[in-house]
């Protein structure tokens, strides 16, 4: 178990805090995902809990443990690197035990773990090796393989999967997730691929500027976005967010006369693009262009002032300058306010945890 | 009839012209002068075959001098490429004032080497020198004629040029550093590997194409730079600094014997030769790792 208690970290010559206030637990057991836009502070947080740096103040646990200046050594992770680092005068042999040969593991026991290593990873074959004679994927599993022959109970992962190609890296993400169960892992695994941190991990932990947004399972994060960062962020293509404004019987959607039931406080209207339906009544739009995707096409349409996306069965996709009205689910649509948070229409709160979301569209599993 | 281009010949022409008038040339008369005797007064060169090679290899002071550019290659190659190894890795570190420490050790470099010797020459200076004051001061030792002794004249000279040569080879050493991904000493970290395990098993043999180009400037240099001997020693004393090249220099404006000093030129040559087809040897077998 990790538990990160309000971590800060100022770089040197930095206006702005990396991670600003971070307080986080990751239970035993769990892949848990940092996920987040570029620069938002993820791998100084992975960072931090390694030990390669040293937060400004907060603290770090680790089963229980206080590591908040530990030496990495002595921590208990190990760690996959973004471009693996693997040693390149070594062969993959050499790295995958570089660890025990280092701590002076005894013989016996360094060819038992690379033996089993090898074979969970299918690396038997390329012991020999040195990397820059393996593919991409094949130097991901010797990094793999160099952080499990360790038998540390944590294993920290920066962005491993983002130097793959895009069937590649499906397939490792499956076999992470295998690997993870296997060996009852925790896995704290660093991603700006919200697709990715949806199909492996148990919770999200969603990050922007240096703090958390957002911390919860996937589909919760999916259903329930608290923030509207989390609602723009999670789903591809993004949920449609569209202003409110005053109207004669409460907000409308900007430009129109439709009033999609706001609560009180309520700015933005957010809805997904899967979500929306053709409906007898509803919010007018009129369709501007297609995106076909194959089975489904991306109708994108004009609302008010606003451009969203509708996403539907091919066969039934409207053609660009159809006016349409749409309707959807009443759990489906989200109001923010304007600092952006989350607010529950009357009443929805009950409904949402009566009739909970178990089917999630479109997610890639 | 195939037309021979003739852009790239006129491009490489000006270098050309420069090597063959300052290298090729000059190198085909001294193997050309070492064949005939030195022309004296109304005497002029006769053919002499190989009666000043013969004469060079039976010269016990030849047999000194390349005793003592042995000693001094075999001395001033490691220490001066350990000592910028050192150095390098002390520079790297995040330390405060670092820029200022890399400059002065950078700071021989840029010195001219007859500059640099002449410095030397005080430190050595026995009484006053800086050496002998510090030794004697604060140890009470006698005071020792560094450069006028035979004994430790050649050792003074090595320590001047290694001095010199490895500010320079530290500047290579940084920069092979700098290829090094920071995440390689990052894994062994997490690893428990000891900064010493890091240096042993993965900087050094990442860095040993940087070792091999270091070894093959700190080779030619051995031969090359023996500026310092002129403001120092002058080979002396009894010839205990006496150097390959200086040598040369001796027998051919010294005592004018532009045949004999020749034919020392040829087996100059002959050596750097040899050490040149021995580095690109191993050159090809260097190993890429990316
Ligand atoms: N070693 C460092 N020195 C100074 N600033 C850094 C350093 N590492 C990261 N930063 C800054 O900290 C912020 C967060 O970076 P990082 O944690 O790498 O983000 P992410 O991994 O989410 O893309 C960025 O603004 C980045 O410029
Ligand atoms: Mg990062």
């Amino acid at each position: 178990m990790v538990k990160i208690d309000n971590v800060c970290k100022h770089w040197p010559r930095s206006t702005t805090a990396a991670v600003n206030g971070l307080s986080l637990t990751v239970e035993k057991g769990t892949l848990v995902t940092l996920l987040g836009p570029s620069g938002c502070g993820k791998s100084t947080t992975l960072r931090l809990i390694a030990g390669l740096d040293l937060p400004t103040s907060g603290r770090i646990e680790i089963d229980g443990r206080d590591v908040t200046s530990v030496a990495p050594e002595a921590r208990g992770v190990s760690m996959v690197f973004q471009n693996y680092a693997l040693f390149p005068h070594l062969s993959v042999r050499d790295n995958i035990l570089f660890g025990l040969q280092v701590r002076r593991t005894p013989k016996a026991e360094q060819a038992l773990r690379l033996a089993e290593a090898a074979d969970l990873l299918g690396l038997a074959d390329l012991l020999d090796r040195r990397p820059a004679a393996l593919s991409g994927g094949q130097q991901q599993r010797v990094a793999l393989g160099r952080a499990v022959v360790a038998r540390k109970p944590i294993l920290l992962m920066d962005e491993p999967l983002s130097n793959l190609d895009a069937l590649l890296r499906q397939e490792m993400r499956h076999e992470l997730r295998a690997l993870q169960r296997k060996l009852g892992l925790t896995v704290l695994f660093v991603t700006h691929d919200q697709a990715e941190a949806m199909s492996m991990a148990d919770r999200i932990v969603l990050m922007k500027d240096g703090r958390i947004v957002q911390e919860d399972a996937p589909a919760d994060l999916y259903a329930r976005p608290r923030h509207a960062f989390a609602a723009r962020f999670i789903g591809a293509p993004a949920m449609n967010l569209m202003p409110l404004e005053p109207g004669p019987d409460g907000p409308v959607v900007a430009g129109t006369d439709f009033a999609p039931g706001a609560p009180d406080g309520a700015t933005q209207f957010g809805v997904r693009p899967e979500a929306l339906r053709p409906a007898a009544q509803g919010l007018p739009v009129i369709v501007e262009s297609q995106d076909y995707l194959g089975a489904e096409t991306l109708a994108l349409c004009r609302a008010g002032t606003t451009r969203i996306a509708l996403r539907l069965p091919s066969a039934s996709a409207p053609l660009p300058g159809t006016r349409l009205a749409l309707g959807w689910a009443p759990e489906d649509a989200h109001f923010f306010r304007a600092d952006d948070r989350r607010i529950e229409p009357a009443g929805a709160t009950s409904m949402a945890r009566a009739a909970p979301r178990t089917l999630i569209p479109n997610m890639e599993h | 009839m195939r037309r021979i281009p003739l852009i790239p010949y006129l491009l490489i022409l000006p270098g050309l012209v420069f090597l063959a008038a300052f290298t090729h040339f000059p190198a085909l008369l001294a193997f050309w002068q070492s064949l005939h005797s030195t022309p004296r007064g109304r005497r002029p060169a006769t053919w002499t075959g190989a009666d000043n090679y013969a004469a060079m290899l039976a010269d016990p002071v030849l047999m000194k001098v390349l005793w003592n550019s042995a000693i001094y290659a075999a001395a001033t190659i490691p220490a001066s490429i350990v000592l910028a190894f050192v150095m390098a890795l002390w520079v790297n570190g995040r330390m405060p004032g670092r820029a200022f420490v890399r400059l002065a050790y950078f700071t021989p470099t840029i010195l001219p080497m007859v500059a640099a010797a002449n410095i030397w020459l005080f430190f050595y200076t026995p009484g006053f020198g800086l050496l002998d004051q510090v030794l004697s001061g604060l140890f009470g030792l006698p005071s020792t004629n560094w450069l006028g002794s035979d004994r430790s004249a050649l050792w003074a000279v090595i320590v001047v040029a290694v001095w010199k040569e490895a500010g320079f080879f530290m500047i290579f050493y940084l920069a092979g550093f700098q290829a090094v991904p920071p995440a390689l000493a990052e894994a062994a970290r997490i690893e428990g590997c000891g900064r010493w395990t890091y240096v042993r098993r993965v900087l050094i043999p990442l860095v040993a194409p940087t070792t091999l180009f270091i070894a093959v400037n700190a080779l030619i240099n051995a031969f090359r730079v023996v500026d310092h001997i002129f403001i120092m020693t002058l080979g002396g004393p009894n010839n205990a600094t006496n150097l390959l090249l200086f040598h040369i220099w001796e027998t051919g404006f010294k005592y004018w014997d532009t045949a004999q000093a020749s034919t020392l030129t040829i087996l100059l040559l002959v050596i750097l030769a040899a050490v040149a087809a021995v580095q690109f040897r191993l050159l090809e077998r260097r190993t890429y790792y990316r």
